[in-house]
């Protein structure tokens, strides 16, 4: 069964159609591709997965679970988690932290327990600062756990965001431009990162990318986007080679 | 010798400011609006201390407990029914609706209790502390109300950057957006700020009461305008800011009272204010807001 089922997934906006018709069917550990030219619209589609918007017509079936128009809270706790076009941490908290604040559905404890102190609670935070070590050992941020995640390098703030979404135990992660910045040296590195995550958590990965190269070098499958509607779906080769997606991107008549 | 004395009664009453300021900074760094009627939730914690020590005869301790739970409730009772509708409303709407509970809880405060001041019986039972053969003073109430204020502070300190609870409530502060899509409940967080907010508000009325004896329906207006200036003073949305601005604001008010004119003390404070603002517009803690481009 696939993990993650859309249909006929629609929003407007005003009376802008933003996305219409919008299908799409990830498997488990899946590596699938969204492109499409600037307001294509999908990054309205991410936030559509994630409950920040409500679609106004459609649906999403997680893992056998319709989550269209829940809490973006919710849908987190049924596996979904994304990063972010452009980087959204929490600036004011330590890398550490940061990837506690994703983990904080995976540990439970009361708040009585913590006004208290019970020894519950120092069992759980020592739980969260290892499980949080763990990720970060994974990007190579085990040595800036202390500093404040404002002081990372662009890069590193980039992973940081993908181990704090990964934090959140997702069966599906959405990547909003993760190579957007970077040199060639750091997007083939991503590339790894991406495959490695992917095979380490077996989880399935929906990227929304600009860069070609790497869109076509991971994916697996790819759709495409232009306004707002579906224009093309398939492996990198039928992509590349399909006349709708040429003119979209080059122009046409 | 007296100068000192000065000192410790602004230390106090500046604590009690900085408790009151602490419940306006965490509802304003969370939920972006300033919450007028923080200042009448601390009336009717006072109230509550009066009704279940003078009229029930408990005792001062569970007296005090009781209206900490009451103030929760009330707190967490006013954002759902008079702030939640309004989350996505433009912040003066939110605003206007503060001050309109706050008048409300003033009203039935005076319908039920009457407007003639109450006499409050101070919870500490403490004697006064005679240090220099006598020169210098100290009563039972200043010395608790400092005590249980560095206690307050610290354990506040620590919820808030050791608990899992504290880190949500620094991510919704921060991006209301992304703590969302970490999976953190933001009603549910900000419910949890209302009700820490309103039984720190419950502590402040009690030690105020103890401190300045007499109860009355706008008991809470003075004190909540001066803590939230004490918050601004700091930098509004900083917790170590609402501690620092309240005690500078006590010691400012206790020493002008002393060494300039009691008449024109709360000038002065609001002159202070005024002058810092000028110089460091987001409050002495602040964080400057870089507008990106």
């Amino acid at each position: 069964m696939a993990l993650l089922e859309v249909t006929n997934l629609g929003i407007v906006f005003g009376g802008l159609q933003a996305v219409d018709k919008f299908d799409l069917t990830i498997d488990k550990g899946q590596l699938y591709g969204l492109i499409g030219p600037n307001g294509a619209g999908k990054t309205t589609v991410f936030n559509m997965l994630t409950g920040v918007y409500a679609p106004t017509e459609g649906d999403i079936i997680l893992d056998g679970t319709s989550i269209k128009g829940k809490q973006p809270a919710m849908i987190s706790k049924a596996g979904i988690a994304r990063t972010f076009q452009n980087i959204r941490l929490f600036n004011q908290l330590s890398v550490i932290d940061n990837v506690k604040v994703g983990l904080h559905n995976q540990i439970k404890y009361s708040t009585a327990e913590g006004i208290f102190r019970l020894p519950s609670y120092y069992e759980r935070e020592s739980q969260f600062r290892g499980q949080a070590m763990n990720l970060l050992e994974i990007f190579g941020l085990q040595d800036e756990a202390k500093q404040l995640s404002s002081n990372l390098p662009y890069g590193k703030q980039r992973k940081l965001e993908m181990a704090r979404a990964l934090a959140t135990n997702p069966k599906l992660l959405l990547l909003d431009e993760p190579a957007a910045g970077m040199n060639p040296n750091e997007t083939a590195e991503l590339m790894e990162t991406v495959r490695f995550v992917r095979d380490k958590f077996k989880i399935a990965i929906l990227l929304i990318e600009h860069d070609m190269s790497f869109v076509m070098g991971l994916c697996e499958k790819i759709v495409v986007l232009d306004y707002g509607r579906i224009i093309a779906k398939g492996n990198p080769e039928e992509v590349r080679s399909n006349p709708k997606v040429i003119a979209a991107y080059l122009g046409g008549e | 010798m007296q100068f000192v004395s000065f000192l410790v009664n602004g230390i106090s009453l500046g604590s009690i400011y900085a408790i009151i300021a602490l419940g306006y900074t965490m509802v304003y760094g969370i939920a972006r609006m300033l919450n007028f009627a923080h200042g009448d939730v601390i009336m009717i914690g006072s109230y509550l201390v009066f009704v279940l020590m003078g009229s029930l005869g408990m005792p001062p301790f569970v007296a005090v407990l009781g209206a900490m739970v009451g103030c929760t409730l009330l707190g967490i009772t006013i954002e759902r029914i008079a702030y939640k509708p309004l989350r996505e409303a433009p912040s003066l709407a939110v605003l206007i609706t503060a001050i309109g509970v706050s008048y409300l809880l003033q009203n039935v405060a005076l319908l039920i209790w009457g407007s003639n001041p109450k006499s409050f019986t101070s919870v500490v039972k403490m004697d006064p502390i005679r240090l220099f053969d006598g020169q210098l003073v100290i009563t039972g109430e200043t010395l608790a109300t400092i005590i249980i204020s560095v206690i307050i502070m610290i354990a506040l300190t620590l919820f808030v950057n050791r608990t899992k609870m504290g880190r949500a409530m620094l991510a919704v502060s921060e991006d209301k957006g992304a703590a969302q899509l970490m999976g953190i409940n933001v009603n549910r967080t900000i419910s949890l700020t209302f009700a820490i907010g309103s039984a720190l508000a419950a502590i402040a009325g009690v030690l105020l009461c103890s401190t300045y004896p007499t109860l009355q329906p706008t008991t809470g207006a003075m004190p909540g305008i001066k803590a939230f200036v004490a918050a601004v003073f700091g930098g509004i949305g900083s917790i170590p800011g609402a501690m620092l601005g309240g005690v500078l604001l006590g010691v400012i008010e206790s020493l002008s009272k002393a060494y300039i004119s009691s008449q024109m003390a709360d000038a002065i404070v609001f002159g202070v204010l005024v002058i810092v603002l000028l110089v460091k517009p987001k409050g002495i803690l602040g964080k400057a807001v870089k507008e990106k481009v």
